[in-house]
Formats: structure tokens, sequence, C-alpha cells
């Protein structure tokens, strides 16, 4: 069974976002905090399906060990890819954090009744960007015991 | 000119835990970090589900914010409890953090597959269980969003 971050093995996390800019900001946070980090990236709620259930192009897809999920996303949207997520007993596992824009309690609400790990409302600011991505890295990959996946 | 608000609101914390030292501890750490936080004790898995059922005694408990709740524990254990809190459509949107002793990867699988949060392991050095109450703190308390309940209007 493959341990998470051990023998050089990523950290694989799937990053659903379909700004181009908010992507870059993130695989830099991230690559600065964490180089064992491999950011995977799904642009719309289609393809981070597609990715989840290795189809087409995504056969060989990794199992990823977190979801960073967007909820405002083009084709389908990610209130609509958490629900299917958690239902999923293949998927529902692998921790779910929202990072979005909104601040709404309703969409707060709604993605805990969706079984959302925990809600990010993602900050304006650069500097307050990159605080919140180190610290879900602190947070999500260095204290957290995350599930470990049976690898098929 | 508005009135102050009369009320402040608090984060109410349910600890559910049977390890008097480390209840100790935890009510001390936040007692230093965040002081919105208003601690509740539950020190086994039957009082956790009374107090958040709101039975008896605990006819007017808070509706906690956040649960941190360990796994080893009388008379109903914390898995008991996770599967009640997950199942329960009025309690399942508050975030359940497992906060346990076990390293073992099935006790891990098990609290998600419950539906726990996430699962941190708490450590059996005090300066550690310190610092992990501590990003308890700087991460559910301050960054994450927590989902308010509806407020009664007093």
């Amino acid at each position: 069974m493959r341990r998470i971050g051990e023998d050089g093995m990523p950290i694989e996390v799937l990053l659903v976002e379909d700004s181009t800019g908010d992507v870059r900001l993130t695989q830099e946070a991230f690559l600065e905090e964490n180089p064992t980090v491999h950011i995977n990236v799904a642009v719309d709620g289609v393809e981070a399906v597609a990715f989840l259930q290795r189809q087409g192009k995504h056969a060989d897809a990794p199992r990823p060990d977190l979801i960073l999920l967007d909820l405002n996303l083009p084709k389908m949207d990610g209130r609509e890819v958490l629900a299917l997520i958690k239902e999923d007993d293949s998927l529902k596992l692998i921790p779910t954090v929202i990072l979005t824009t909104s601040d709404a309690e309703a969409d707060i609400v709604k993605s805990y009744q969706l079984q959302a790990n925990c809600y990010l409302t993602k900050p304006v600011q650069l500097e307050d960007f990159e605080v919140l991505v180190k610290s879900i890295n602190d947070f999500w990959l260095k204290q957290v015991k995350l599930p470990q996946q049976l690898q098929f | 000119m508005e009135e102050a608000a009369a009320h402040k609101r608090y984060v109410e914390v349910l600890l559910v835990e049977d390890n008097p030292a480390d209840a100790r501890l935890a009510k001390e750490v936040f007692r230093d970090v965040n002081s919105s936080v208003r601690l509740h004790f539950a020190s086994d898995g039957l009082i956790a589900m009374a107090f958040l059922k709101r039975e008896g005694i605990y006819a007017d408990a808070p509706r906690p914010d956040l649960i941190l709740l360990d796994l080893n524990m009388p008379k109903m254990d914390g898995r008991a409890v996770l599967a009640r809190i997950k199942e329960d459509d009025d309690l399942k949107i508050i975030p359940t953090v497992v906060l346990s002793s076990s390293e073992a990867d099935a006790d891990v699988l098990i609290s998600y597959r419950l539906r726990a949060n996430c699962y941190l392991r708490k450590p059996a050095q005090w300066d550690e269980f310190d610092h992990i109450i501590r990003c308890i703190n700087a991460f559910w308390l301050s960054k994450i969003r927590l989902p308010r309940q509806l407020e009664v209007p007093a």
C-alpha cells in the first residue's frame, strides 16, 4: 500500500479551477511550500469527473490524496461535482476542500450538507492567497492523517 | 448611530474526550489563543449525544460550530458517535474533527468512511498536543468558513 508522501512519491492534489490565473497562483504557492505536491488540474466539472473516474485521456490518472474544488465552474458546477464525489464509494473518502470566491452562507451550508470536508473562501489579495495555500498545506498535508487508499 | 452588538457571537466547540488531563489542556490552549471559543465537554459518547440532541440536562445546550472527537471512549465510542452525527440530517453539517491517539490505518479509514471531516492524531507529548490545538484553532476557527446555524432571535 502506497504511503502518501513517502519514498519520493508525490502527494497528488486535484485542483478543479477554471481561472488560469488562480491555477498558476496555486501551483506556485504549493511549489514554494511543498515541492512533493503534484498539482493535477481540471478546468471544469466535466473534466474533474473524467479525471476522478479515469475516463478517456485520464485513464492513467493518479488517485488524488486531496481535492481543491471551486464551486463556480463551467460545464458542470462544483456543487454537482461535490455531490458526485461524495456519493461514489470509491471517491468519497478523498478529502474535498471547497476553495471558492463565494462567501454566501447558502453556499457554505450547502457544501457542508453535501459533505465537503471544509470550506475556504479565496482571498482577493495575492499575499493572502499565498498564506491560505500555506495553511492548506500545513493543515491538510502535514497535520491531517489522510486515508491511505488501496491502490489497484 | 447603530447600537453595538449586545450579544457577542461565540464559537461553540464540543470536545468529546474521556481523558480529563487532555480536556484541561485543550481548555487552557483555547483560552490562550481564542477568546471567542466556548468549549463544552462530553466525557463519553452518551453524554456527547445527549448534548447534541439537547436531551435532559442539555435541553439548552448550544449547537456546536465544531466537534472534536476522540475515538476510544467508554459507554459509546467515538466511531458510534461519528456515525450517529453524520446520519442525522440536523447534525451532519457540523464539522467533526477526529482527534485520536490511534495511528492505525484502519481507524483513519473508518473515520473517513463515517464522514469525519478530518482525522488528526492526538500526540502523547503535551507540547505537541498544545501545538495541535493551536493548529485546529488557526485552521478551523480562523481560516475555514463554518456553517452558521440559523440563529433564533432571543
